[in-house]
């Protein structure tokens, strides 16, 4: 079985690497346009040059930035609300169509009034970030807080728990596994805004570079930009999946 | 009936505060407006086409993408399904291009195909793809292996035994992941038009706030939002009877 899976692991590799050297045969034989598909080794030749001139770090650093302030006030929010709502059926009535209206609306519907609002700032960057990512993780929340175990509330009225108690002991834990898989999706969401929202505005970041790199016809650093972005988006979904395993080693032990 | 009422007393009384504030002055005429100049200026965007040429714009390159991505992520996700071994080998590979934010590709379709249709239909093809790819895979590898003994047995070639038995057994479970898709294609057209291409709804709204038309701005946000809903909603009764049609009969 794992000399099966290890062979499976070399296969993958070889595709992966099959692929990369077909086109860049396919570049060195002009086969393709280099003005729009620019070689494998070229692209990897602008990323050097980008990091070589530093601007690599600093406007990733600016991206994650904007990215995780957006994040971090959509998942608290995200989180009162859905818990609010679930909890309180008065709540649910007056608020529920108003936010399935808002559901579907794109984050980025919300891009013209907020610049109409805010400017050209980092502020109205980190405001439609936040509008966007919050719907995730108000439903994982709305989900995981409804779904308590009739069970465990038993226990908690037995107890005499106090509503805040029992929020913090037994009803958040049991949400957790919800709301963790609507923050992954709310991250990934305030990355796509993020990027979009510094082309938009022009705010330095690694969305801004590559429409610029566009601008002045660049395609290897457009290449290499796209490439760093799939790569933050990568390791950004991998660190919450781990901070989801670590919070959540009792749900594993469990079972 | 009451609750149906309490639900529309929300933003009923929030338009109804907006509307006083603004005529109070209160709140700010250049950014706010007000929701009859609002309305006023929806009914004059309707009457004079150009609300309704936008929506038809936004909602052609949504579903040309959607068709395109639907296709690709079934052409790739039918072999990835039916074989362990294709998935293993090819499947990592994707998955190494699959984070990639959609929107970063923006730039990439402007550099190859230049302002247009075209440019967005690229991107909302390739957000469209990874849905559809992923739920195509899960459904291929749950089908009743007794449907695929049947096509081995008829002795049926790959391709034919694939597209006559695999593909409608797994459709009712791809038509979810082609839903979701379909979200995500109006997001993604819309989002390229605020962002760079000037056409459809969103460069409207993107124009009207540029040209300090906050009136036309708010009438074609809440437009963008009831479309939104009502593709939602009938993408929603598609699916149902959709899934009543092709869910096959338990085993």
């Amino acid at each position: 079985m794992t000399r099966r899976g290890l062979l499976f692991k070399l296969a993958a590799v070889a595709f992966a690497a099959a692929a990369i050297l077909a086109w860049q045969g396919l570049a060195d034989l002009r086969l393709i346009s280099p003005v729009f598909f620019p070689s494998p080794a070229r692209t990897f030749a602008a990323l050097m040059t980008i990091e070589a001139r530093g601007d690599l770090w600093r406007p990733m650093a600016a991206t994650c930035e904007r990215m995780f302030y957006g994040w971090i006030v959509a998942s608290l929010l995200g989180m009162l609300i859905g818990a609010a709502i679930a909890r309180s059926s008065g709540a649910r009535a007056y608020l529920q169509p108003m936010l399935e209206f808002f559901r579907p609306l794109p984050a980025s519907a919300i891009i013209p009034p907020a610049i109409l609002f805010l400017g050209l700032t980092s502020r109205m960057v980190v405001t439609v970030i936040a509008f966007g990512a919050i719907w995730p993780v108000l439903l994982g929340s709305y989900h995981g807080f409804r779904t308590v175990d009739p069970r465990l509330a038993e226990v908690a009225a037995m107890l005499r728990l106090k509503a805040p108690a029992y929020l913090w002991k037994i009803a958040l834990p049991s949400a957790l596994p919800d709301i963790f898989a609507g923050l992954r999706v709310s991250l990934a969401i305030a990355l796509i805004l993020a990027v979009v929202t510094e082309m938009q505005s022009a705010q330095s970041g690694l969305g801004f570079n590559i429409l610029m790199a566009q601008r002045s016809f660049r395609a290897p650093e457009l290449y290499a930009g796209i490439a760093v972005l799939g790569i933050l988006g990568l390791f950004v979904n991998r660190a919450l999946v781990a901070l989801e395993a670590r919070l959540l080693r009792w749900r594993t032990l469990k079972v | 009936m009451l609750a149906r009422w309490r639900g529309v007393a929300v933003p009923l009384v929030l338009i109804v505060a907006w509307e006083l504030g603004a005529r109070a002055g209160f709140l700010p005429a250049d950014t706010m407006s007000r929701p009859s100049l609002a309305l006023t200026a929806w009914w004059g965007a309707l009457g004079d086409g150009s609300l309704l040429q936008a929506t038809a714009e936004t909602f052609q390159t949504a579903l040309i993408g959607l068709a395109i991505g639907t296709m690709i992520g079934i052409v790739l996700g039918l072999p990835m399904g039916l074989s362990p071994t294709v998935e293993a080998v090819i499947g990592p590979t994707f998955d190494a291009i699959r984070p990639v934010p959609s929107l970063a590709l923006l730039p990439l379709a402007l550099l190859i195909y230049g302002f247009g249709a075209r440019m967005e239909i690229m991107v909302v093809a390739f957000a469209c793809t990874w849905p559809v790819l992923i739920v195509t895979v899960a459904a291929v590898r749950n089908i009743e292996p007794r449907l695929i003994e049947i096509a081995r047995m008829l002795e049926m070639k790959p391709l034919s035994g694939t597209v006559r038995i695999v593909l409608p057994a797994a459709l009712a479970r791809i038509g979810v992941g082609v839903r979701v898709a379909a979200g995500i294609a109006l997001i993604v057209s819309v989002t390229t038009e605020i962002v760079l291409n000037p056409r459809g709804l969103g460069y409207g709204m993107m124009m009207a706030s540029q040209s300090l038309r906050p009136d036309l701005m708010w009438a074609e946000l809440l437009w963008v939002g009831c479309v939104g809903c009502a593709f939602d909603a009938a993408l929603r009764k598609i699916e149902r009877s959709w899934l009543a049609r092709f869910n096959p009969v338990p085993a």
